[in-house]
């Protein structure tokens, strides 16, 4: 027979960790699966080594230092955490069939919680697969990880606040960029300012403008409003062109971080049936919830940012109130304990919304790489080119999963995680209809790549 | 191409295409090789194309590689242990 639980929660980040928490004080029974060695999620990645080295953590700053009393609660909590587990089936039934140290297993849940937090948005650019391209986060979780920054000097270049609080990371450890580009538009500031208001009420506002102001004041080169980025180079990057002020540039680099904000990670949730919609405003799928995290399938439920982007301090609250019903659906409280005890999260989940909209739309991710030039590769795992996914609709071809079946794009080892929000937003151009219409992959177990000999002896 | 912003507290030893790479606890095997300058960690079983981590958060798996004999493993997601044999991908591991 299998282990039991009355709640396994998936993913370690702020969302898993406080749902954790809450229902072992609640005498749950919960179990914490993450693929990671260590909690935090990426947010607070290595935030319990991070706590000795007073260099690196003033770096990271206060929102990363939060990251401590989230971890603190949760190990004094008698929550069971089984870190270092790739988990690469999640069925309707709620099985969770996970590999660890080598060996699979399943546990048997009367809830399971997703709280498999965000991505970053794809980046397809030309050169964008070259040896020398990583995203910002990659740049952050280095550093948070290891205490490892770039020694020579690099390029940033995109949109969203994680590109402004990576500089100032970067620069308080004596990293400093070779330029900042930024891609955000005129018109988005313009069509951000009505959520200017609403967007005052959160302190992130004013941190917002300081890490910019920071920014300003380093002297680092500033190139606003770029377009036509590509990254050049044969076996490695070794420059990045690019248009800014109506001008041609081109800089010499080794290194070129790209960011253009986050999305849901939509793989588990879709691999076990829970229906997704297209959200208009963040620009990418999330699956559809009710107020309280509830998924389309029963006793499925998702929390944070998984759910729809809105940062850790939110995710953190949506965990709370997610574990709360939780514990309703497994009879431990009703509904109007539920309500009670969830009533001071709500409100904090609220105050920590309020800039979300404006962020939304100030750094909406631009057509360029929603829309990459033909010759540029958006499944970068089997190499398949914009031209080559255009030519299939042109072919009548309606959806994602057409498109595997004539181009193999998406049945690489990442299995269309990177590729299917492009794949979904290049049919859905191609076509002139919304994304939403057009779909996505259909995403199937293992989600991880496991050994054909863990799928024969699981051990229980 | 990259540093450490303070010297390593405990060394860890691992090797890689037989070379010996020194990196400390809570490195990832993809950090500690970015860290000792090897810039590409497989090819593509397509075009054979030189490829590196990319989001160093198990969603890219551009850091797939053969860690003590076992293929497509996730370079981002595997801490570093003392002995480890590390090798390069070249083209195509079986998923499963």
């Amino acid at each position: 027979m299998s282990e039991t639980w009355d709640v396994a929660v998936i993913g370690a980040g702020p969302a898993g960790l406080a749902a954790a928490t809450l229902l072992a004080e609640q005498q749950a029974r919960v179990v914490l699966l993450d693929e990671q060695a260590e909690p935090g999620g990426q947010i607070y990645r290595g935030i319990e080594r991070a706590r000795n080295h007073a260099a690196l953590l003033s770096a990271l700053g206060d929102d990363y230092r939060r990251g401590t009393d989230v971890v603190t609660r949760f190990r004094a909590s008698a929550a069971a955490y089984r870190p270092g587990s790739l988990v690469w089936q999640v069925t309707p039934q709620r099985e969770v069939w996970f590999s660890n140290g080598g060996r699979s297993h399943v546990i048997e849940a009367k809830v399971v919680v997703l709280a498999t937090g965000a991505m970053e948005r794809p980046v397809p650019l030309p050169g964008w697969t070259l040896p020398g391209v990583m995203t910002a986060g990659a740049l952050q979780i280095m550093l948070k990880s290891s205490g490892v920054v770039p020694d020579e000097p690099f390029v940033i270049a995109g949109s969203g606040p994680l590109l402004y609080l990576l500089v100032q990371q970067c620069l308080a450890v004596g990293a400093r960029p070779e330029a900042v580009l930024e891609t955000a538009s005129r018109g988005d500031a313009w069509r951000a300012l009505p959520h200017l208001p609403a967007a005052m009420r959160s302190r992130d506002l004013a941190k917002g403008l300081a890490m910019i102001a920071a920014l300003r004041r380093s002297g680092v080169p500033r190139f606003r409003r770029v377009s036509d980025i590509q990254i050049e180079g044969t076996d490695a990057v070794s420059g990045i062109r690019f248009r800014g002020g109506g001008r041609e540039h081109h800089l010499a680099t080794r290194l070129v971080a790209l960011h253009e904000g986050v999305i849901p990670a939509q793989q588990m949730a879709r691999s076990i049936g829970c229906a997704f919609a297209w959200d208009a405003t963040q620009r990418c799928f999330a699956p559809v919830v009710d107020e309280w995290g509830n998924s389309s399938i029963n006793d499925v439920m998702i929390a944070g940012d998984a759910a729809g982007i809105g940062g850790a301090r939110v995710a953190e609250h949506a965990g709370r109130i997610v574990a709360l019903e939780a514990l309703r659906r497994t009879g431990r409280i009703d509904a109007v304990q539920r309500d009670t005890l969830a009533s001071a999260d709500w409100q904090a989940r609220r105050t920590h919304l309020a800039i979300r909209r404006f962020l939304d739309v100030r750094y909406a991710p631009r057509a360029e790489i929603l829309h990459p030039a033909d010759d540029v590769l958006v499944c970068r795992c089997e190499e398949v080119s914009a031209s080559a996914l255009r030519e299939v609709v042109r072919q009548g071809c309606l959806g994602p999963n057409q498109a595997k079946a004539f181009l193999r794009a998406g049945m690489g080892p990442c299995q269309g995680r990177l590729c299917g929000p492009v794949v979904s937003e290049v049919i859905a151009e191609a076509r002139k209809v919304n994304p939403g219409e057009v779909g996505y992959y259909r995403v199937r177990p293992p989600l991880k790549p496991i050994a054909v000999g863990e799928l024969i002896a699981p051990e229980t | 191409m990259f540093r450490r912003i303070e010297p390593a507290a405990a060394d860890i030893r691992f090797s890689y295409e037989g070379r010996e790479i020194v990196a400390q606890p809570g490195d990832s095997v993809a950090t500690a090789l970015l860290l000792a300058g090897e810039t590409s960690l497989r090819t593509t079983p397509i075009s054979g194309s030189a490829r590196a981590p990319y989001c160093m958060m198990g969603v890219c798996f551009e850091c797939l590689m053969e860690i003590d004999g076992v293929g497509n493993r996730q370079a981002c997601l595997t801490p570093v242990k003392a002995g480890m044999q590390v090798q390069r991908q070249r083209g195509a591991r079986e998923l499963l």
